[in-house]
């Protein structure tokens, strides 16, 4: 077991080396000179050489990606010129919204998802199932932009005066600014790696809300939300609903799927029981899989919702041609998704017992 | 003669088969007909194609054309049907104008020549680099087979659009950057996949034939090997399109790939993309579109996966 985690952990550092290769080759791609598409067109030559000369690019190539390696595992991502201030600050501010969006997302795909791809299995070649494939085809097909303006337009406009109706940007409603959560218990932190932490959980406004105990900020945030994961959702929870019948159909045609029915366990016993649990094994592969899909949706959504997260930085940071956070906002998703993958590879040992004896 | 044909006439008629092979495209081309879902994305596809090809005559009006001065329309004014009730005097415009007061109709129709031509461009694209990789990769093995893998891996590794825009952003916006960045992002599925199926047909005898015969490797890995694995990649191809299609409509969404005034339909739903609450069709339609499109092709690509697959085949179906 400690080997298969051990080998799994070790596999992932030359993924992670490469992907900070590619970011750092994709940085020194950028057509003309480096200093002027970080500064700006209009900085001075004495500016540019000291730039240059701080950040080490005019040292040979390789130096210059060993700078670049200590320099991220420091966590120090350089300036934003744009913002005035540091790139990591930028992330502590505007990765909680994302991340919380896909979470509400993914959460939202998941509970609707499976229990759609089980009652396909289940009532195989039925309406039900037809219904729900044609659904789930439409699902995957939709431009995620597109189909948040069209919830924006419904939810806001359509069913206006209804009690259905859902406010179609912003994260809570004005006039709602609740203290971050290390504020209202009192904690005096000293360390600034503490402080950063507790500062990325409490820009999460759902969790600070719990451990603040504001129902009211709680209810208004999670209606703010419910739109755009909803947006963000559907994709993903066609490709859940999908793959969660097509694993349940196979799973329930294996003989000890009969046997059980035939020793008299009740129908709802064996899909639930015997049949779930072995079809969610390649689920987890695609719900690990589909985060970039959901983060993907995020960074497209968040600027229809008025989400001041990593989508909407990005989507400023493009027009204004800033590299530098394009770049290292990409370098920090792609770390957290290997992340994400090698916890799915790990979570393996607890789902399925036969990896453990690998 | 005559003799033996009226056997087999016969020997038809009783159902029993005459020795003709029933190669594995005959049975698919059979399978896939027999899918009411297949079925619907070809019709879809085909109509687009033909919308593709006769954009030029069907369009009522020129899809650039500014209409101010020309018609009596107003910017971003709602569709007008003459069939449904728009008064016969005013100029039809079956989705209204847009924001330059342009036809949105004829600019719809063409965009559906962009969409087809960027789905086909980078999927070939990918197609072509993929396959040579993966089958590279596949039939040598070894250090190719380690080095190239790894660099699928951390292509891989990336969230595939973030990884696209950070392309682009770096290339700079356009049509053409946006293809290459969609390509470049799509090149591991296609090498994985061809990998997965050269390594499996070099296993086959008629490879070792093949090579006794004096066959060289690339001959072999070229002329033998790969149009023997080539079933899982048009799938793959086909699934392909529908995903490049609503990258770049992504990308164009972000203001990173075809620029305006282009008809293009990620680029003409970003322009108007304030104005949902105001004139809606605005939006709806270029989505819309994009979704149909979309579809097709996945509605096309599941139908190929079942009709293809040999274990669906022994069994009769």
């Amino acid at each position: 077991m400690f080997t298969y985690i051990l080998r799994r952990v070790l596999s992932s550092i030359p993924v992670l080396v490469g992907i900070l290769f590619v970011t750092f080759a994709l940085a020194r791609m950028i057509p003309g000179d480096p200093c002027r598409a970080i500064l700006g067109e209009k900085a001075t030559d004495a500016v540019c050489d000291e730039f240059i000369h701080r950040h080490g690019l005019d040292k040979p190539i390789p130096v210059q990606f060993g700078i670049y390696l200590s320099e991220i595992s420091h966590g120090d991502f350089g300036d934003s010129i744009r913002y005035g201030k540091p790139v990591t600050e930028l992330m502590i501010e505007r990765l909680p919204t994302t991340l919380e969006l896909t979470i509400a997302a993914m959460t939202f795909s998941i509970i609707i998802g499976i229990p759609m791809g089980i009652i396909s299995a289940v009532r195989h070649n039925s309406v039900v199932d037809v219904v729900t494939m044609l659904v789930a085809n439409t699902g995957v097909s939709m431009p995620v932009f597109w189909l948040g303006l069209m919830l924006a337009y419904i939810f806001a406009l359509v069913l206006k005066d209804t009690p259905f109706q859902l406010p179609p940007s912003g994260r809570l409603s004005p006039g709602l600014s609740p203290a971050p959560f290390v504020e209202v218990w009192g904690w005096e932190i000293t360390s600034k790696g503490l402080v950063n932490a507790f500062e990325f959980l409490s820009n999460m406004n759902i969790v600070n809300a719990v451990l603040t105990g504001r129902m009211d900020v709680l209810l208004d945030a999670l209606k703010h939300i419910l739109l755009p994961a909803i947006a963000v959702g559907t994709i993903p929870l066609a490709l859940i609903a999908r793959m969660t019948r097509s694993s349940m159909l196979d799973v329930l045609g294996q003989d000890y799927v009969r046997t059980a029915r035939a020793k008299g366990l009740p129908r709802s016993r064996v899909v639930l029981k015997h049949a779930l649990r072995n079809a969610l094994l390649p689920l987890v592969t695609i719900i690990g899989l589909s985060l970039g899909s959901f983060l993907g949706g995020a960074v497209l959504t968040e600027t229809i919702f008025g989400l001041s997260g990593v989508g909407r930085i990005l989507f400023d940071a493009i027009s204004a041609r800033d590299y530098g956070i394009v770049q290292s906002f990409t370098v920090v998703i792609a770390i957290f998704f290997v992340f994400i993958n090698l916890l799915v590879d790990i979570s393996y040992i607890y789902l399925d017992p036969r990896v453990r004896l690998e | 003669m005559a003799e033996v044909e009226i056997k087999i006439a016969k020997l038809e008629a009783e159902g029993l088969s005459t020795g003709k092979p029933v190669t594995l495209w005959r049975t698919a081309w059979r399978r896939l007909f027999r899918r009411k879902s297949a079925i619907l994305g070809m019709i879809i596809l085909g109509l687009l194609v033909l919308v593709a090809i006769f954009a030029d005559v069907l369009a009522p009006y020129d899809p650039y054309q500014v209409l101010i001065g020309v018609e009596d329309v107003r910017m971003r004014q709602d569709p007008c049907i003459h069939l449904l009730g728009c008064p016969e005097d005013q100029p039809q415009h079956l989705m209204g104008t847009d924001g330059n007061v342009r036809d949105m109709f004829s600019r719809l129709l063409f965009g559906a020549r962009l969409s087809l031509m960027i789905g086909f461009t980078t999927v070939s694209f990918a197609i072509v680099i993929g396959t040579v990789l993966g089958a590279l990769s596949g039939y040598l093995g070894g250090w190719v087979d380690i080095v190239i893998m790894r660099v699928m891996d951390v292509l891989l590794a990336f969230p595939s659009l973030l990884l696209a825009i950070a392309i682009v952003t770096i290339l700079g916006p356009g049509i053409e950057n946006a293809l290459l960045a969609i390509g470049i992002v799509s090149i591991p599925a296609y090498a994985r996949v061809t990998r997965a199926s050269v390594l499996t047909v070099k296993q086959m005898e008629f490879v070792d034939a093949s090579r006794s015969l004096g066959g060289g490797t690339a001959y072999i890995l070229f002329g033998r090997i790969l149009p023997n694995s080539l079933t899982p990649l048009i799938v793959q191809g086909t699934l392909g399109i529908a995903t490049a299609i609503l990258d770049a409509a992504a990308l164009s969404f972000l203001g990173l790939g075809a620029q305006p005034p282009t008809p293009e339909w990620g680029t003409m739903l970003s322009a108007e993309r304030n104005q949902v609450f105001t004139a809606p069709h605005l939006v709806f339609y270029p989505g819309l579109a994009i979704m149909l499109t979309v579809l097709s092709f996945n509605l096309l690509g599941d139908g190929m996966r079942d009709a293809l697959d040999p274990r669906l085949a022994q069994k009769g179906e």
